[in-house]
């Protein structure tokens, strides 16, 4: 498979604070990565990077071109990004909202085109959202607004989609769902997903590869089994739990602090060997 | 205005995104036709509205048609009435329009075309050219909207100025623009009480009022009038992206920063014109919009031709109101458009389900 994003030595610093730290990653093309760490380990800020939103040292490279060399609309035709708390306008419709993603295509000096408006019945279709086309978009439940957060970076047409937290404000059954319907289009048009995601047991149902961030900088990347482990987890996540097998990949399950053993939690306080850590940062895909 | 009720939003036909229906457009049209039908025909001396129109349809070039108005009659409407009508239409178009494209811009309900101190800016200047009594001869041109339209520049630059010292942020950007007003306002009190003569006259100019002698607050309106209008509805569509917020717009491809700037740049030079000529006319900028949102829905496509149409056909009713409520004496503009608007923005609150903000 061929790398579509290459970031070398990715440094963020906003105000004073250190959020990347020499990050690099490489991430092939249709390739499903998540992204997961504690709170503060610059999962957003990797992908804002990414996206162009904010300054960053280092380079970032999409299919071979850096992305400082990529002019606003040009980078928006390659990657959609669905952020964690998308801002959804009051009165706005499922329409003009899905329409909203053909804005790099067409700009914003010109109307929809045929071709806009087909796109946009192909994502309604796709996306069971035929019904909700004439709604306001706020006015519809958790589930079936994400769907159409998605569905406005589908009508983008890119070929990488960067999903923070998808499934964050969801139900279990809307969050499987969510994922289900990013993997079956991932499968059926060659997407490229990175998301970042908490819950690890969903992080390693969905994707190929996850990496773990800490301190700045990818400290572990791997496929589920290898990088969910006990040890990792609590060394990165400050937790202590209990990796199980179903057969179908790592099950995380926490462990209620009552039940520890005695001294396990103190064993790895939070950000001890870090020097270990990013000894081992080299991305397995590279 | 009051028949905006009437209208009902057309149902997206298949895959359309928002747009302006006919219908719309010409029920709004006809409230303007009626606006200036109504307000050419009241007055002092009443002349009948078939006339009226007739004379109207008479000044169209290429089209000729015998009004049956007396000389006096016809220089009445012409000369008086007319005038007064249009410059009524482009002031309040001018402040409802931008007053739409500031919240767009700022995605903020309350942001109004007075925003970055136009208003005390132009209170200023008008302040020190009535006080310095300059070029008061006759045959002149009056100096104080030209005076009042530099004062307005000035504190738009200002507050630019200032509110890019601050991190060029939108918050730093409305901030700058409240300290600049309460400064300019201050500069004002100071002037003012120091030529207390003159405080009934300022008094007059800051509650605003559409009053012309013949054409020339026509002429000095017209161009910013036609370059706002202009510039605002092209930029509709990038106004509509950026009700996602600036991360999500970027992430679309467009640049935040420079849209806003743009619009708020063009939208400052049409309102600083409008108080040039009319005075501090409170109230439009905010409430012609908010009820075309309510009405119409709130994609700027929309919203802006709407806002133009309807907040000119306001003033216009709101100039006959204030023109003939305590006739022969005229009520400040800005008492009729608060006394009128405030009301029947609650009665449009209350019927509608639509949620804008």
């Amino acid at each position: 498979m061929t790398t579509t994003i290459t970031a070398r030595d990715v440094g963020v610093t906003l105000g004073d604070h250190v959020v990347l730290d020499g990050l690099s990653i490489d991430i092939a093309s249709g390739e499903w990565i998540n992204v997961i760490g504690p709170n503060g380990a610059g999962k957003t800020t990797l992908l804002r990077a990414i996206l162009g939103g904010v300054g960053f040292t280092g380079k970032i490279e999409i299919d071979g071109v850096d992305t400082v060399a990529h002019d606003t609309m040009r980078r928006a035709r390659a990657i959609a990004y669905v952020p964690q708390v998308p801002v959804i306008p009051p009165g706005m419709t499922v329409i003009d909202y899905l329409l909203l993603g053909r804005t790099p295509h067409r700009g914003v000096f010109s109307g929809d085109s045929r071709h806009d408006r087909e796109v946009v019945r192909r994502v309604l279709d796709r996306l069971d959202l035929v019904g909700f086309k004439s709604r306001a978009v706020r006015s519809l439940s958790g589930g079936e607004r994400q769907r159409v957060v998605l569905g406005r970076a589908l009508v983008q047409e890119s070929s990488i989609l960067l999903l923070d937290e998808p499934t964050t404000a969801l139900d279990l059954g809307h969050q499987q769902d969510v994922l289900d319907l990013v993997d079956e289009l991932r499968r059926e048009s060659g997407l490229t997903v990175v998301a970042t995601l908490h819950d690890l047991t969903l992080a390693a149902r969905y994707g190929d590869r996850i990496a773990v961030m800490s301190q700045g900088i990818i400290a572990e990347s791997g496929p589920p089994a290898q990088v969910l482990t006990e040890e990792l987890i609590r060394h990165h996540f400050n937790a202590n739990v209990r990796v199980l097998d179903d057969g179908d990949g790592p099950v995380i399950v926490p462990v209620a602090a009552k039940r520890q053993p005695p001294d396990t939690r103190s064993s790895a306080p939070r950000g001890s060997s870090t020097e270990s850590s990013r000894a081992s940062s080299q991305p397995s895909g590279s | 205005m009051t028949d905006t009720g009437e209208f009902v939003v057309a149902e997206d036909e298949g895959l359309q995104g928002s747009r302006l229906t006919a219908r719309a457009l010409v029920g709004a049209l006809t409230v303007v036709v009626g606006a200036v039908v109504a307000s050419l025909t009241i007055g002092p001396v009443d002349i009948a509205p078939l006339r009226v129109l007739a004379e109207l349809i008479d000044r169209i070039p290429g089209v000729h048609l015998d009004s049956g108005l007396s000389t006096t009659h016809a220089a009445i409407v012409n000369e008086i009435r007319l005038p007064r009508v249009v410059l009524g239409l482009l002031v309040g178009a001018t402040l409802s329009v931008t007053g739409a494209a500031y919240q767009g811009a700022f995605r903020n309900p309350l942001a109004d075309p007075y925003l970055l101190g136009i208003a005390a800016g132009a209170g200023l200047g008008a302040t020190i050219a009535i006080t310095s009594d300059v070029g008061d001869g006759a045959g002149m041109l009056d100096p104080i909207p030209i005076v009042a339209f530099a004062g307005a520049l000035v504190a738009v630059v200002i507050s630019y100025a200032a509110g890019h010292l601050g991190g060029r942020t939108t918050v730093s950007l409305v901030l700058a623009g409240v300290a600049v007003a309460s400064f300019l306002t201050a500069a004002q009190t100071y002037v003012l009480q120091s030529n207390t003569d003159v405080i009934r006259e300022v008094y007059s100019w800051i509650l605003g009022r559409i009053a012309t002698s013949g054409w020339s607050e026509v002429a000095l309106m017209l161009p910013y009038f036609v370059v706002t209008c202009v510039v605002v509805m092209l930029y509709g569509r990038a106004l509509d992206v950026l009700a996602v917020g600036d991360e999500e717009a970027a992430a679309l491809g467009l640049n935040p920063r420079r849209i806003r700037t743009t619009v708020v740049v063009v939208s400052s030079l049409g309102a600083a014109a409008a108080v040039a000529v009319a005075g501090l006319i409170g109230f439009v900028g905010i409430i012609v919009p908010h009820t075309v949102r309510l009405a119409f829905g709130t994609s700027h496509r929309v919203l802006l031709p709407l806002c133009i149409l309807l907040g000119g056909a306001f003033m216009v009713l709101a100039d006959l109101a204030a023109r003939t409520v305590l006739e022969p004496a005229e009520l400040p503009i800005g008492v009729v458009t608060a006394f009128l608007g405030a009301p029947f923005f609650v009665l449009v609150l209350r019927s509608s389900r639509r949620e804008v903000w």
